[in-house]
């Protein structure tokens, strides 16, 4: 399953409000809630992960990848980003504040690998970041993991 | 036969930020032309019980890697692969003795 299958224009929300950390991973809950690929329950699990762990899931300046457990609610492999219009601190000690929350649904240990090879290359050049904090439109965001994607597959062949 | 040399990225559930670091350990150690290496991705508890030789983790994670008997590289950015490079290579290099 590659990224683009999962990451789409109704899986994207740009300019949110949030009050805090919490409220940044309602708000990107509440997207995927309403696709319908995950239950409620799951944003509650997501918040609890960074209550029990910690803020290590700011994997970058700037960004969240929250995720819970496959049996903590989620319909189907999904991928949900919101840019926040004001950043929010989770208590990263490098990290923060955070505007771009992404939050990733797995349905079990292996389909959404790919998923996060494509993610993982995604977030590895900071321009890529950039481009997604310039957008002024969903497609944009989209058009951004694209060329990403693109620019992999010409690299192996 | 040469050393192999067990790297394990952490993370709390071993299947999200884990696998991210995976990628990325994975990248550089190609891109240096290092092998002899496996690099696995596991949760926070089976890292720390299981026999690898070098854990890479999130600095955000150091209080609960506390007391962790393997030597435990901490990264800043689990995506920034100029930070792993001079993080991650000289360590590695070390312990496999080249």
């Amino acid at each position: 399953m590659d990224l683009l299958d999962v990451l789409t224009e109704e899986s994207i929300a740009l300019d949110v409000e949030a009050d805090d950390w919490r409220d940044s991973i309602r708000q990107v809950g509440r997207v995927l809630v309403e696709t319908g690929a995950i239950e409620p329950r799951y944003i509650d699990a997501m918040i609890r992960t960074v209550e029990q762990i910690g803020p290590y899931l700011v994997l970058a300046p700037g960004v969240a990848m929250n995720h819970a457990r496959p049996e903590d609610g989620v319909n189907r492999v999904c991928l949900g980003l919101v840019r926040l219009r004001t950043p929010v601190n989770y208590g990263s000690a490098h990290n923060d504040p955070v505007d771009i929350v992404i939050a990733l649904g797995a349905v079990d240990h292996e389909a959404h690998l790919k998923l996060l090879r494509d993610l993982a290359c995604f977030l590895s050049d900071e321009e890529n970041i950039r481009r997604v904090r310039r957008a002024s439109t969903k497609q944009e965001v989209i058009a951004a993991f694209r060329r990403c994607a693109e620019r992999a597959a010409g690299g192996q062949s | 036969m040469p050393k192999e040399l067990r790297i394990a990225t952490i993370c709390g559930m071993g299947f999200g930020t884990s696998l991210i670091l995976k990628y990325g350990v994975d990248d550089v150690l190609a891109e240096a032309g290092i092998t002899g290496c496996t690099v696995e991705a596991c949760d926070l508890g089976s890292a720390k019980a299981s026999h690898t030789d070098l854990i890479v983790a999130a600095d955000d994670m150091r209080a609960l890697l506390d007391g962790a008997k393997q030597r435990v590289v901490y990264l800043h950015s689990m995506t920034n692969k100029k930070e792993m490079r001079e993080k991650v290579l000289p360590v590695v290099r070390e312990l496999l003795g080249s």
